[in-house]
């Protein structure tokens, strides 16, 4: 059955990755709902956000195929419960619709909406929340004519209490450190 | 000179500039390189000049097509398990690379590919030349890299040779500017040993180990099935000891193949397509099955919802992605074959299970009374490649390394050919490359001078990449080359004949006189069409000092046989013609 999963991967900052991570969906003819990539918590370690609708057959199987890559530390995947997520939009309306009217400051309250910046011409008005809560506000808005609208990627973080990427660097270098000393891994210990 | 001096040398060596190119070329030879394949061009030029002062220390074979360089590198790194190493030049030289890299990536073939690039400045720009193959290159690499200035150059190329031959080794690209072969660094050489995004391979878990043994300990009909993972961990001493120990059967992919001596009691054969009876039939019906460095590909499984099901599986492997890809293991076990054997054997129970062997006995001797009786005593007047096969194999005693390129040669010489040597048998695989064939002996042989190296090549892939003549040529190489010539696209004639109603679209095959072609180059060779001719011509072929090109006639209309329609079950294998529906 197909679902909404999120992938989370953690990574080297390296020029390709992202390429050679979005081909791993291309080839599989899986289409990326949403790609959020940025600098994580750790200076030079970026974390990917990819949401796909899939089984969580070719779900594993992909982030299993992201974390092959050299330059990718972790991937890991969630369905949408396991995770607290936002995405953010802003939208651009008439700043005479809002002198009009009250109706577009009732709207702005009521969504949690805020407004950024206003000039003579127009009011850029962001709001944060899951894709249904800023397709709402656009679809108010426009009933007053959005002149512009942008919709960012998602953002996600697990529901465990903190980040472990530095405790997980920290076993990787214990790992290596295993394996690269070659008594490593032997039959006398297991 | 002293070890002392020798130290004293190394380190001044190390500390003074040199240029990028004179770079690439010690860190080359640091890895332990002695022999590229290449092409030289304009973006590549300046480390073709560095190497022309390094002749005595790293061997370059000049291929006459790039494609023969890599195919070349991975009969090398194929025949010796080091890695193969190709240069060439920008734009055309490194996308004629990309058939061998995608060839080594399937086939999970150590290589690192060293490609010249135009001058950083002019990334972009669509400069003579200059092509993406950084862009183009990314899903058929392991990893790849463009280095853009000289100092990168020794700790790139560390990198290259850490990551192509650790873990599930593959192929590496290193597209290197031209401003950067001509730039100067301090250089110092130091080998990678880790990179922390990378783990090569992982521990042993114990608990699944004990799962395992305790599988294969009760289990009562266990059929152990390996590919080339047994060769690229080196594990061939500990599968032996492992089945020895256990008493059970075992059979082949085509990738697998040489690991363990044909003859071996608890040898069973081939799997999949055009694989042996027994190891596919058996395959539904043991109770545990164990499959060592192999990846369930399609022409092995046949249809997944009919694979394997009645037994529990257990997947020895190094890749993390593989485990659960194809088909679904009860026990998992990540790691180094060689080292997870040989834990399994210390826990294995000294078994043996001679009515479950029988069995695969019985299916051996309806295959041969169906199958090989014939293959090897045609009744049809023209040649069969089987009994070619088997006569060079006999003549050979047993121990060439045989090199097969793609289609119906290609499944003849695995079916036929008989090792007793590792690491002898080369092949595409995964890629089913035709025109492999001729290029990866070259390079086979390059690896394995004192041993017999023979191609089996149809008279289709003999003309892909039929330049590589002149290298063999050039360098007087004694590679045996048998075309088996059926003036047919043969395996696709095949299908075409079983599955397309006989409809014969265009696998007709005209081809020149191969000896004739041969004798251009100065190579010398045969043309054998009567059975009472093939002994002598093979003879006086394996006898020849250099190259020999023998071209054999064969049957026009032969079928390779036992078959696994694509998509059937593996217990649905055909044994003759009149077993199609």
């Amino acid at each position: 059955m197909k679902q909404e999963y999120i992938i989370s991967a953690y990574s080297e900052n390296h020029i390709g990755l992202l390429t050679r991570i979005t081909i791993i969906f291309t080839r599989r003819k899986v289409n990326i709902e949403s790609l959020t990539v940025s600098e994580s918590a750790l200076k030079g370690i970026s974390k990917f956000t990819i949401v796909v609708n899939e089984t969580k057959e070719k779900v594993d199987n992909i982030t299993k195929q992201i974390e092959k890559q050299v330059e990718v530390l972790k991937a890991f995947y969630h369905t949408n419960d396991e995770m607290i997520f936002q995405e953010i939009a802003l939208y651009k309306v008439p700043t005479r619709a809002l002198m009009e009217t009250d109706q577009l400051e009732k709207m702005i309250r009521r969504h949690n909406a805020r407004i950024l910046e206003i000039t003579p011409e127009y009011t850029v008005i962001e709001k944060t929340g899951h894709k249904e809560e800023t397709q709402e506000l656009f679809n108010g808005l426009n009933e007053y004519g959005v002149l512009q609208f942008i919709r960012s990627g998602r953002i996600a973080i697990t529901r465990s209490p903190i980040e472990k990427l530095s405790e997980f660097l920290k076993e990787r270098d214990a790992l290596l450190a295993k394996i690269e000393s070659k008594g490593k891994l032997d039959s006398s210990k297991i | 000179m002293t070890t002392k001096e020798k130290e004293t040398r190394r380190s001044k060596q190390q500390n003074v500039e040199i240029t990028g190119s004179e770079a690439v070329i010690r860190s080359l030879i640091e890895e332990g390189t002695e022999i590229i394949f290449g092409y030289p061009g304009g973006q590549i030029m300046p480390v073709y000049d560095a190497l022309y002062d390094y002749q005595n220390a790293l061997r370059h074979i000049l291929t006459r097509h790039e494609q023969g360089a890599v195919h070349a590198a991975q009969g090398y790194a194929r025949v010796t398990g080091k890695t193969g190493v190709c240069l060439v030049t920008s734009g055309p030289g490194a996308t004629n690379l990309i058939t061998g890299i995608a060839d080594a990536m399937i086939d999970s073939t150590p290589l690192v590919c060293i490609s010249g690039q135009v001058a950083s400045l002019l990334l972009g720009s669509d400069a003579f030349q200059e092509s993406d193959v950084i862009g183009i290159s990314m899903p058929v690499t392991k990893w790849n890299y463009q280095i853009t200035s000289a100092d990168e150059i020794p700790s790139i190329i560390a990198k290259a040779f850490y990551i192509a031959a650790s873990g599930r080794p593959g192929p590496v690209l290193i597209d290197i500017t031209k401003d950067a072969q001509f730039g100067k660094l301090k250089y110092k050489y130091a080998k990678c040993h880790k990179i922390r995004s990378y783990v090569p391979e992982f521990p042993v878990n114990k608990d699944k180990l004990n799962q395992a043994s305790e599988l294969i300990n009760n289990a009562k009909k266990p059929f152990l099935i390996y590919g080339q993972g047994v060769l690229l961990s080196g594990a061939e001493k500990e599968l032996k000891h492992f089945i020895e120990k256990t008493g059970i059967p075992t059979a082949w992919t085509l990738l697998g193949l040489s690991a363990i001596d044909s003859d071996h009691p608890l040898n069973m054969g081939m799997l999949g397509m055009h694989g042996n009876y027994g190891p596919n039939i058996k395959t539904n019906e043991c109770d545990v099955l164990i499959a060592v460095g192999m990846r369930f590909d399609d022409r092995v499984t046949g249809n997944l919802k009919t694979y394997a099901k009645q037994a529990k599986i257990i997947h020895i492997e190094i890749d993390p992605a593989e485990i659960n890809k194809n088909v679904k293991t009860d026990v998992a076990l990540l790691g180094d074959a060689k080292r997870i054997l040989r834990l399994l054997t210390l826990r294995a129970i000294k078994k043996k299970h001679p009515a479950w062997v029988k069995e695969f006995k019985q299916a051996y001797e309806v295959e041969v009374k169906k199958v090989i009786h014939s293959d090897l005593n045609p009744a049809k007047p023209g040649m069969s490649m089987a009994e070619i096969v088997h006569k060079v194999a006999d003549l050979t005693n047993n121990t060439a390394v045989v090199v097969s390129d793609v289609g119906q040669n290609q499944m003849a010489a695995a079916r036929y050919s008989k090792f007793t040597t590792s690491r002898s048998h080369i092949t595409s695989g995964g890629l089913g490359t035709m025109g492999f064939g001729l290029p990866a002996a070259m390079g086979a042989k390059f690896g394995v001078k004192d041993r017999e190296v023979v191609l089996f090549v149809g008279d289709g892939g003999m003309q892909m990449t039929i330049q590589e003549l002149g290298t063999i040529a050039q360098e007087n190489l004694p590679v045996k080359i048998v075309i088996l010539n059926n003036r047919f696209l043969g395996m696709v004639r095949q299908w075409q004949e079983l599955f397309f109603e006989k409809r014969y679209s265009f696998t007709k095959i005209f081809s020149p006189d191969f000896v004739k072609v041969a004798d251009a180059y100065g190579i010398p060779g045969q043309l054998v069409k009567r059975r009472q001719e093939l002994e002598n011509a093979i003879q006086t072929m394996l006898d020849a000092k250099g190259p020999y090109l023998l071209e054999i006639m064969v049957e026009k209309e032969d079928n390779i046989f036992p078959m696994v329609p694509a998509g059937a079950s593996v217990s649905d294998i055909l044994l003759c013609a009149d077993d199609v529906k």
